[in-house]
């Protein structure tokens, strides 16, 4: 099983996971991100390459299938403007083995943060904004992973 | 050949004021580091957005690729800041 959506919409975390599970391998793991309020953060916008997205994201999750044993893969990106405690991303993967599943989730979320084309900027409640400056330690953490 | 689309995201975009537009086609050996010094040279929001290099990044047809890269024959560039996702 192999699902990747682009989209503004949240998405229902008891349903994503029941998904993989539904594929009986015994092994389910998972990682959300959320938008934090912290520093009088009002708001996230997150803006993205729309032609480039759903094939870039394809890209990544077919690298972690060609890692892993993996019974399935469920990677849920959202754009827009989201507030705080908002969930903004859903990387689920189900295996026989747990290693696999833990492994391969954390390689997709440090690919997501550096390998997809997404930019976050900040809304603060005295009127100021900021893009997100990329961090060097979310490259390095991505390049990691292709030794 | 077809003009060459440029589209912007970021803060690219909006130091440019435009999220995408349509110029000539470089020369097939003009790589998109030389692009990105033509439209600097058109000064203001381009300078601002594009006078330094290091802080971008770029994608060829929806492919992530080194700013040394030559354009060919490519439809669409893309430069943007590194991405932020996750």
């Amino acid at each position: 099983m192999k699902r990747v959506a682009i989209q503004a919409a949240d998405f229902d975390v008891a349903a994503e996971l029941a998904a993989l599970e539904a594929l009986g391998g015994g092994g389910v793991a998972s990682f959300i991100g959320v938008v934090r309020g912290e520093g009088g953060l009002i708001a996230l916008e997150l803006e993205h390459y729309p032609a480039m997205t759903q094939v870039q994201v394809d890209r990544i999750v077919e690298e972690a299938l060609a890692r892993w044993p993996l019974l399935g893969v469920s990677v849920i990106h959202r754009f827009g403007r989201l507030v705080p405690g908002a969930r903004i991303v859903f990387v689920g993967t189900a295996s026989r083995h747990r290693t696999a599943a833990l492994e391969s989730c954390a390689f997709l979320i440090d690919w997501m943060k550096s390998e997809a084309p997404f930019w976050k900027k900040e809304h603060f409640g005295d009127g100021a904004t900021q893009w997100v400056e990329a961090r060097a330690e979310d490259e390095l953490k991505a390049k990691g992973w292709k030794s | 050949m077809a003009d060459l689309t440029i589209v912007y995201f970021a803060w690219v975009r909006e130091a440019i004021g435009r999220d995408e537009e349509r110029v000539a086609r470089p020369a097939p050996t003009a790589s998109v580091a030389d692009l990105v010094a033509t439209l600097a040279a058109r000064g203001g929001g381009y300078a601002e957005a594009l006078g330094d290099p290091a802080r971008l990044r770029a994608a060829i047809d929806q492919r992530f690729v080194p700013l040394d890269t030559p354009i060919g024959d490519a439809r669409e560039v893309a430069l943007f800041p590194p991405v932020t996702g996750g």
